[in-house]
């Protein structure tokens, strides 16, 4: 198991190399400058600009200052922020992002694992036929969609919960419900799927002939095995909802980074635009590290040499 | 006769058998009353939209371009059935319009990433062996990245073009697929009949190419509508963030943004871009769930 780890661990090098040369690559290669938009500064204005970020340097020079400065943690500096650097930025953006796909998250699982449950205990009968019914409508309603008309009808109607901001908990319920409800939906189908499959093994089998009890047979012996569809889906699942939450971010004007990728690409903020992406992939490749460990633990037919 | 010949008698003994498969999958799709309601729903929703902003135009001469201020947003009626937008466009042909593009771009992206994915996951399904897991393992980190980011960042660098976005939605959204084919170019790659095209002399890329491939249609096509509205939904959140077509040229995201922003005051210009939306991918949905379970009858109860 240790050295499992240690060989995921290794791996994520080539991986975290690999993203930063790609998005480096894909970035600067881009038409445009950071400085287009502000067309009537004068030549010696914008030379002595690009001289300050380096930009006036071979691109292969300014990749090894970029990747010197990225292994002490420096994201360097923001263009169109020049104020700010962009570990700054990142700092005051990314807890609101982490929180909003937190809430989202726990909301799919909770629902999705529960709306699966008992569509696999109950299956064909009106219970999961209304669960799974309700999953596939729900895959089917983008966030986009979603988050509008639920400001709409809670907080312009009925006045519950405010239709936009950050602070305190009543902010982020609409958010999290608008972008956790598609991934409800899918765990829904994958606990169920997950569950039925496991339901007609031997095991579950000998504990029911065992006299166990149908709740504890549910609680000890299924749910291990039949969420595991549901472990391997969080990857991808925390990979999109990062991605989602930049359109509810916007839809209910929270501070999270989302905006700022969006308008950095517009501006061509290159190390803004490198520094979400770099900070994001390394959260995504760390939990879906943890997310395989957990997978490993649950099923005991999987060891890592 | 040739050993050509003998190939292509075997290829065809396939087909044959494969028919009654099709037929079969036929007849339980058929059987299946939500499928076809949605695939009625789906078939209605596309001529609407290929044929739907002729009509509109041919009758009452909109279209989906020409502003006209003074006339303003109006709410639903008779003569504007969606009402119209902020700049008295006729907002029904402008959601057939979006629909149009919505419909264009979901299947040509779900082709070209089904194209991808079942070429590279039959490749590392038959080489096996190291080829195979460094393929699989690029497959694994791949999957697990936020590509919408490069997606967002392919579109603002390349130009915001409709041809681009359903190649960048394409080159990232085959993952699934490849895993797919894979698994069952593996287990389809140790049967008699490739043995036997293998003894026969034939190429390895023949083999993947004339030989698996075929046979792994039926779940490349399961993965397909499930590709589909998975891609339609990627180019409203692309156009929602003002990065897919661009205006005037109306698509169901950015007509749903430009609802979202201002349905306060007038909200059919965000109910009805937004209820099309759902209405087609919610029918996409129920009819690929319909697919599959004709196509693998085992996975309805399992």
């Amino acid at each position: 198991m240790k050295g499992y780890v240690l060989r995921r661990l290794l791996e994520l090098v080539p991986t975290m190399v690999i993203i930063v040369v790609a998005s480096f690559a894909l970035v600067r290669l881009a038409p445009g400058s950071p400085f287009a938009s502000e067309k009537d500064i004068p030549p010696q204005v914008r030379a002595a600009l690009e001289a300050k970020y380096g930009f006036d340097k071979p691109l292969y020079e300014q990749f090894g200052r970029y990747v010197g400065r990225l292994l002490q943690g420096d994201l360097g500096p923001s263009t169109k922020y020049p104020q700010r650097s962009v570990n700054e930025i990142i700092a005051d953006g990314f807890p609101a992002t982490l929180t909003l796909g937190a809430v989202a998250l726990t909301w799919a699982l909770l629902v999705g694992i529960t709306a699966g449950i008992i569509g696999a205990v109950r299956q064909n009968t009106v219970w999961d036929h209304a669960a799974m019914a309700a999953a596939l409508v729900g895959i089917s309603i983008p966030s986009f969609v979603l988050g509008p008309v639920l400001v709409l009808v809670v907080s312009l109607r009925w006045h519950l919960l405010p239709p936009a901001g950050w602070g305190g908990w009543q902010h982020v319920i609409l958010p999290g419900f608008a972008l956790g409800t598609i991934y409800a939906a899918s765990i829904a189908r994958l606990t169920r799927g997950g569950m039925l499959e496991i339901v007609r093994s031997d095991f579950v089998r000998t504990a029911r002939a065992k006299g166990l009890p149908e709740r504890l047979v549910i609680w000890r012996h299924m749910l291990k095995g039949g969420l595991l569809p549901v472990v391997s889906y969080l990857g991808p699942a925390i990979a999109s909802i990062l991605t989602g939450s930049v359109v509810v971010e916007k839809i209910f004007n929270i501070p999270g980074i989302g905006p700022y990728f969006v308008d950095a690409t517009f501006n061509r903020d290159y190390f803004l635009v490198m520094g979400i992406v770099v900070v994001d992939a390394v959260l995504l490749l760390a939990l879906n590290l943890v997310v395989d460990v957990v997978y490993g633990l649950l099923d005991p037919r999987i060891t890592y040499s | 006769m040739t050993i050509q010949e003998t190939t292509c008698r075997t290829a065809t003994s396939d087909l044959a058998a494969g028919s009654s498969l099709w037929h079969d999958a036929w007849k339980r799709l058929r059987k299946n009353h939500v499928a076809v309601a949605s695939g009625w729903i789906l078939a209605f929703l596309a001529t609407a939209c290929l044929v739907g902003p002729g009509i509109v135009s041919a009758t009452w001469g909109y279209d989906y371009e020409t502003q006209n201020l003074a006339f303003g947003p109006q709410p639903p009626s008779w003569d504007h059935p969606f009402g119209t937008d902020f700049f008295g466009r006729d907002l029904l042909t402008r959601v057939l319009y979006g629909g149009r593009v919505s419909l264009t771009v979901g299947f040509l992206a779900a082709t070209v990433a089904a194209t991808i994915g079942t070429v590279y996951g039959a490749v590392a399904g038959y080489a096996g062996g190291i080829v195979d897991s460094v393929m699989m393992r690029a497959v694994d980190i791949l999957y697990t990245l936020p590509y919408m980011f490069l997606v967002i960042i392919l579109v603002t660098v390349l130009g915001k073009s409709l041809v681009l976005v359903f190649l960048a939605l394409g080159a990232v959204g085959w993952l699934l697929t490849a895993r797919v084919v894979r698994g069952q170019v593996m287990s389809l790659k140790e049967q008699d009949f490739v043995l036997a095209a293998r003894s026969l002399g034939t190429l390895g890329s023949g083999i993947v190419f004339r030989h698996l491939i075929p046979n792994t249609l039926g779940p490349v096509i399961i993965t397909f509508t499930l590709t589909v509205p998975a891609m339609i939904l990627q180019e409203a959140f692309l156009s929602f963030l003002g990065l897919g077509v661009q205006a005037p040229r109306p698509s169901l995201g950015a007509l749903i943004n430009d609802g979202a922003n201002q349905m306060l005051v007038f909200w059919w210009t965000l109910v009805f871009p937004g209820g099309v939306m759902a209405l087609m991918l919610m029918a996409l949905n129920f009819l690929g769930d319909g697919v599959r379970d004709a196509l693998d009858p085992r996975m309805k109860n399992g």
